[in-house]
């Protein structure tokens, strides 16, 4: 007997028990299902929500192991200095002592978020008796990318379970959600443990544990530098490469564009999200910049060094790139309509860049302005919508006169 | 005066089998079988008991609600089964045929010179009236209430789909017949859409308004036609007729006999020799498919693949149909389906599928779902394939939660399951679409009627 076939009985066995759930997300993860239609089509496209789910993991992964690299090279540059001429090919990076330390670091944090994180929704598809859903296979590969690589194993486990209860399961589970459950994760983070998730020294492996020792090292990220007025060592190169500091995920802008492409090819993210909020940050970048020119702001205001950032340089630094090509493509919590879609892509963009530029204590605004434009994409859908029904009334007003003038 | 219409957004489904434009007369079936399920909505109660002798055209049951509709005999013969189901609920009723046919006889009549209460209440005695289906609601036109106008389809772009201007060859007489007498039932026009190059035998009749359609599927569903050329507005009513009924309508007219005889495609991957065969309404399936399928587990449809009722090979051939589709079952598991590359099925996404890459390729696509129910998740890919001005991802979900004013102010009215085949084939979350509409038209129907 086949694998196939003892899988398919053991199935059988379980039909109406409590564990099926759980036994048939293993089972549904090795074989699609036997099921065959019923009502209405017969026939059915080839996409599932696991292939929808795996194709955005896909991307992800290149980006996770250049994060790796990048850990272990931040870590050696605040020792020993950043090195010269760094090219994206450059020995100093893709070396295996690098890779060490960057894995040392990540994978238990990623091991962390898919054990609580799944664990979580195989407990409630058991107890709701549904089956376990695909949702989290992208939030648990998100998490990890998108939080400081110092943060503790039991902080992380803590805010999965309130971002995964909280968040997600008490709204129904996937496809319910108002916020995108990867950030709620990370704004959980920051509001309670805000020391460790900003600040100059939680970017870089290992600053944290030297701090006020002979051996500290400065670990701040750019944005941060900026806030504070400092001077930059980065070249533009090292910032579109990735070769700066930064939450895991979010330093390559290189690697981002290309998932960005990846994502768009397989249309399985809305281009039409990604362009309008890059079209938002350019905007308000434009404004910022305008105003300097216009010498409205000087050289002694605290805002200065934000605001003189070129506005195509806010696009490569910081967590932009990854917010907007992996966060605020959710299609859950977006704008479901496509004309609502531009609306809010927009205004992602924009306020992004208008909280970092006007927030110093924590200069990152794309996950403030993804959460916040979560809870407005009902509403913006709601206008969009009421549109169309406004043109159906309209049609059936001038139906109306039509018929009392010549009827 | 024709006018084109150009649908964008669609998808053609290409898949093995196509009929080829031969017929043939099918096996003739001995037993005739009516199922009142056919008729949506409709309470039958019977005015034939097991025994009862009738000729071709008369009325084998009505219609409780409305005594004057009536659902006629295919053929002449002798009733000989009666299956009621849970409640005495009437599920079949089983003529067997005659060797020789007898026809009622209706009596020859002109259109031109008809009124239209006459053409109404002969279209209700003969038992042609069912053929006419009314928008909203999708059922049986209600024969109170007239229509703003009336469509039909001539340009079938479904799926294997039988050609209608192969099917409808030569019967110019009888067409124009129904439709001379359909337009005087609207005060509007009657509306027949073509497709853009075809050889319609629609395209040099009288009393109608030509449309010339092009465009992927559903460009051929009436309900896309509706919304491009008039869009139904709240109160209004249209009515739609299928060609091949009207062929039995002008007939009747012409010939005074009601001839439930249709030439059908039957088609799909599994059937050895797709041609199209010369049959009569309520045919057994057996009739039609026997010996003639490949072997292996099959689903034979009575219909097409996207809207078409799945048939046992006891089956019927479904009162409206004009075709019946063969095509493999898919109980089978597939290893990691849902991760590796798909080749052999169709895609309108590019996650490691590469149907994109065959755009002329036919697929010999089965029944599995691909993958497992889920809430909804992805959005914009329903857009893609619905050429109508309604947000078909919100208005199934008004459907889902019965908000009666919100189905009917984002368009209710104007659809019916059909025009949802397509969001239902490409959703990856395996929402039965077809029926969630199914079940808000008749929550609807029933609280605003």
């Amino acid at each position: 007997m086949g694998l196939k076939e003892k899988l398919h009985n053991i199935k059988e066995k379980g039909k109406g028990k409590k564990w099926l759930s759980a036994y048939s997300a293993f089972h549904t993860f090795v074989y699609t299902p036997n099921e065959t239609t019923h009502s209405g089509g017969h026939i059915k496209g080839a996409d599932d929500l696991k292939r929808v789910m795996t194709n955005v993991i896909i991307p992800l992964i290149p980006i996770l192991i250049f994060g790796m690299f990048n850990v272990g090279f931040q870590h050696n540059a605040a020792i020993n200095g950043f090195p010269e001429g760094m090219s994206f090919f450059s020995g100093d990076f893709w070396n295996l002592d690098n890779l060490y330390i960057g894995a040392v670091k990540l994978i238990p944090l990623i091991l962390v978020s898919y054990v609580v994180g799944l664990g979580i929704e195989v407990f409630f598809a058991t107890i709701n008796k549904h089956e376990v859903e695909e949702g989290y296979f992208v939030t648990g590969m998100l998490v990890p990318l998108i939080i400081p690589i110092d943060t503790p194993l039991w902080m992380l486990a803590v805010a999965i379970v309130f971002g995964v209860v909280i968040g997600k399961e008490v709204f129904g589970g996937t496809g319910m959600n108002i916020l995108n459950p990867a950030l709620t994760i990370r704004a959980f983070l920051f509001f309670a443990y805000p020391t460790w998730m900003s600040g100059d020294k939680v970017w870089v492996a290992g600053a944290n544990a030297l701090k006020g020792t002979p051996d500290a090292i400065s670990g701040e990220t750019i944005l941060g530098g900026l806030a504070q007025g400092k001077d930059l060592v980065y070249s533009t190169w090292d910032m579109f490469y990735g070769f700066i500091p930064g939450s895991v995920g979010e330093t390559s802008t290189l690697l981002i564009l290309l998932g960005a492409l990846y994502l768009l090819f397989t249309k399985i993210a809305s281009w039409r999200i990604m362009l309008s909020a890059i079209i938002g940050a350019i905007v308000m970048g434009l404004i910022f910049n305008g105003v300097v020119t216009a010498g409205w702001i000087t050289e002694g205001s605290k805002f200065y060094d934000l605001m003189t950032t070129p506005y195509w340089e806010h696009l490569i630094i910081g967590g932009f790139a990854f917010g907007v090509v992996f966060m605020a493509t959710d299609p859950v919590t977006g704008s479901q309509t496509n004309k609502g879609k531009w609306i809010y892509g927009f205004l992602i963009g924009f306020i992004s860049i208008m909280i970092r530029v006007f927030n110093p204590a924590y200069p990152e605004g794309v996950m403030l302005a993804i959460l916040l434009m979560n809870v407005f994409a009902p509403t913006i859908d709601h206008y969009v919508i009421l549109g169309n029904i406004k043109r159906r009334l309209k049609r059936l007003k001038v139906q109306k006169i039509i018929i009392k003038n010549y009827g | 005066m024709s006018k084109d219409i150009q649908i964008k957004k669609g998808l053609d489904i290409k898949l093995k089998g196509e009929a080829e434009k031969v017929t043939e007369n099918a096996v003739s079936s001995n037993v005739y079988t009516l199922k009142p399920v056919d008729f949506h909505s409709i309470i039958p109660k019977l005015s034939v008991k097991v025994g009862a002798k009738i000729k071709a055209g008369e009325p084998v049951f009505y219609n409780k609600a409305n005594e004057e509709m009536k659902f006629p005999s295919p053929v002449s013969g002798e009733v000989v089964d009666i299956i009621r189901g849970e409640k005495r609920k009437l599920l079949a009723i089983k003529i067997q045929a005659d060797s020789e046919q007898h026809f009622f006889d209706f009596g020859t009549k002109d259109p031109k010179s008809m009124k239209a209460e006459e053409i109404k209440s002969h279209l209700l005695a003969s038992g042609c009236w069912p053929f006419i289906k009314q928008r909203p609601y999708d059922v049986i036109a209600n024969t109170e209430k007239d229509p703003k106008a009336i469509f039909i389809s001539a340009y079938a772009s479904a799926p294997l789909a039988a050609d209608y201007d192969y099917v409808l060859v030569g019967k110019e007489k009888e067409l124009q017949a129904a439709v001379t007498a359909l337009s005087k039932l609207t005060a509007g026009k009657v509306h027949v859409s073509i497709g853009k190059n075809s050889n319609s035998p629609f395209a040099g009749l009288n009393d109608i308004s030509l449309h010339k359609v092009s465009g992927p599927h559903p460009s051929g569903n009436v309900g896309t036609q509706i919304a491009k050329i008039d869009p139904i507005n709240k109160g209004e009513v249209v009515w739609t007729v299928t060609p091949q009924d009207l062929v039995i309508i002008g007939e009747l007219l012409l010939t005074g006999k009601f001839n439930a005889e249709r030439i059908i495609a039957l088609a799909g991957s599994s059937v050895e020799m797709p041609k199209y065969y010369k049959t009569k309404i309520g045919a057994a399936i057996n009739s039609i498919v026997g010996g003639k399928l490949k072997k292996g587990d099959n689903r034979i449809i009575s219909g097409n693949v996207l809207t078409g009722i799945a048939q046992d090979i006891k089956g019927v051939l479904g009162y409206y149909n004009n075709m019946v589709t063969v095509i493999p079952e898919g109980n089978d598991y597939e290893f990691f389906g849902w991760i590796k590359p798909i080749f052999n099925k169709i895609s309108t996404s590019r996650a490691l599928t590469f149907s994109w890459l065959f755009p002329n390729k036919k697929f010999d696509l089965n029944t599995n779902t691909n993958g497992e129910h889920r809430a909804f998740v992805v959005t914009g890919i329903y857009e893609e394939v619905f050429p109508l001005d309604i947000y078909p991802i919100q208005l199934l979900k008004s459907c889902m939660y019965k908000d009666l004013d919100e189905m009917e102010q984002l368009g209710m009215y104007e659809v019916a399951p059909e025009d949802f085949a397509l969001t239902e084939f490409v959703c990856v979350s395996k929402q039965p679409h077809q029926e969630i509409i199914r079940k808000g038209l008749d929550l609807m129907l029933k609280e605003i009627g």
